[in-house]
């Protein structure tokens, strides 16, 4: 098949409503013919495609707060669903609260295209191979979802129900991602492993994040996320209880890391086998587990030598 | 279909274009504006040749809508050079042996500069970081990296930046 031979888009409508009550009851009543947008950058692609073929295009950049990035000190960060990757990673405060988000959108294609691509429409497109996925569920993300009955928090762990399949319900937009305050002393790290060093959709991607809780048997507690190695990002449970549960050592980093390829369900495809999929799994998550444990020591001893 | 009338900025002068909803910038600039320097190489964000610069970023002009630049300065390169004066990356590019067919080098150049105005003095890592969206068939890219430096070494001795 012979693919985007052509630069014009399929017709469609463009709609760019003034406020979110317009844009909710837009899309209500033109369900299965409307879509919303934000960079477009999955939209357009799919549309070229073939796969897509919306008659209204609803641009929800402009609605209020969408453009907004704010945190405060006391609660975390809120990121407006149209603020760009760009813009997330040169904010000061992603850099000193939420390094592992930047690094990740710093994975994502090229700079050009993160001038466009937001981390919300990552999120809502639902792919299993969303970079930032990842680091979005190691900070706990919580999507405020606006619909013309007002707005409904959903934690990212309840979201994602298959490939492009989230709970977001006719009618209703993202409007924000907000990211608690990370715990105190949090080190994380992005493995993205695709066909080439930079640029590719991820063959396998592993978020780790692990900080210090007293609460745990080992003194610590890890996330552990896997992208394109299920039918959503897949979080490692049994590996993040392995670490809390005994000692962090190189042989319980190695067991963690055996309990995530063990959990996750790849599939071959143009990409990669699932066979080599899941090795690499093994490999990378027991990369990123030490790496952030290299980190979380080396910041102890920082402590210790700054008293 | 609808059309849209859109006032923009575009190398610095004020234009009124009427374009249909699925119109990109990059088909209303080379098709509406005749500027053709914006290229189209794959229409699906990956080759960058199309890169222009729209309110100082540089975006791929076939992954935004016309109809999404309302109000927007747009520069492509047609709008690099001042006065009659290159733009010192077009200068380097050209005395490096930065260019060879040429396809990519308006999208090169869209890039580095918007580079070079976050960032007046990268370091080679972060010169081709910035040119991972922009893809050369031709060069192997060592020459456009060298130009790109180039640029940046005369600008930091005085010349334009
Ligand atoms: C060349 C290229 C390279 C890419 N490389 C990568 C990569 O390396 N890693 C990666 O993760 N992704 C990659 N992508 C995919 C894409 O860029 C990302 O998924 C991006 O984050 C999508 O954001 P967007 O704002 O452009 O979303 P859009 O395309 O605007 O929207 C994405 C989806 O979300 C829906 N949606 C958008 N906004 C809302 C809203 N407010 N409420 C409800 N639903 C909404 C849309 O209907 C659509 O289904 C690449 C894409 C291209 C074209």
């Amino acid at each position: 098949m012979i693919r985007n031979t052509h630069p014009t888009l399929p017709e469609f409508e463009y709609i760019r409503p003034q406020s979110v009550g317009e844009a909710c009851d837009f899309l209500t009543r033109h369900a299965a013919d409307a879509r919303p947008f934000l960079g477009g950058t999955d939209v357009f692609v799919r549309m070229r495609d073939g796969v897509l073929n919306p008659k209204y295009l609803v641009d929800v950049k402009a609605l209020p707060g969408m453009q907004e990035i704010r945190f405060d000190p006391q609660s975390g960060l809120t990121i407006g669903a149209a603020v760009n990757m760009n813009r997330v990673i040169a904010a000061a405060e992603t850099r000193e609260h939420y390094p592992l988000l930047a690094d990740a959108c710093r994975s994502v294609a090229s700079y050009q295209l993160r001038s466009r691509a937001t981390v919300v429409g990552n999120i809502c497109n639902a792919s299993p191979a969303g970079d930032t996925l990842g680091a979005c569920l190691a900070f706990n993300g919580v999507l405020h979802i606006q619909s013309s009955q007002g707005v409904r928090q959903e934690l990212l762990s309840n979201f994602f129900r298959g490939p492009g399949k989230t709970t977001l319900q006719t009618g209703e937009i993202a409007a924000a991602l907000f990211l608690p305050l990370p715990h105190a002393g949090s080190q994380g790290v992005y493995i993205k492993l695709g066909r080439n060093k930079l640029s590719d959709l991820s063959l396998v991607g592993v978020t780790a994040l692990g900080y210090p809780d007293p609460g745990a048997p080992s003194g610590y507690r890890f996330r552990l996320i896997l992208a394109s190695v299920a039918p959503t990002p897949l979080i490692a449970k049994q590996a993040e209880d392995c670490l809390a549960a005994q000692p962090v050592t190189p042989a319980s980093i190695q067991e963690a890391a055996r309990l995530a390829s063990e959990a996750c369900a790849p599939i071959d495809d143009v990409r990669g086998s699932a066979r080599y999929r899941k090795q690499m799994v093994k490999n990378l998550s027991a990369r990123a587990l030490t790496s952030v444990w290299e980190k979380l020591n080396r910041r102890g001893q920082n402590d210790i030598s700054s008293d | 279909m609808t059309f849209h009338q859109i006032n923009l900025t575009v190398n610095g002068e004020a234009e009124q274009v009427v374009v249909a909803s699925n119109v990109t910038l990059m088909r209303m600039l080379r098709e509406n504006l005749a500027l053709t320097g914006v290229k189209n190489g794959c229409s699906a964000g990956e080759c960058g040749a199309c890169t222009v610069l729209m309110n100082g970023e540089p975006v791929n002009s076939c992954m935004v809508l016309a109809v999404e630049c309302e109000g927007a300065e747009i520069i492509t390169v047609e709008g690099l050079a001042k006065d009659h004066q290159l733009d010192p990356l077009q200068s380097a590019l050209i005395n490096e042996g930065g260019v060879q067919c040429g396809f990519c080098t308006p999208g090169v150049l869209m890039s580095a500069r918007a580079l070079l105005n976050r960032n007046p003095q990268p370091g080679e890592d972060q010169i081709r970081e910035a040119l991972v969206g922009n893809l050369c068939r031709c060069t192997g890219y060592t020459r456009i990296v060298e130009g790109i430096q180039a640029a940046a070494a005369i600008s930091a001795a005085g010349g334009r930046p």
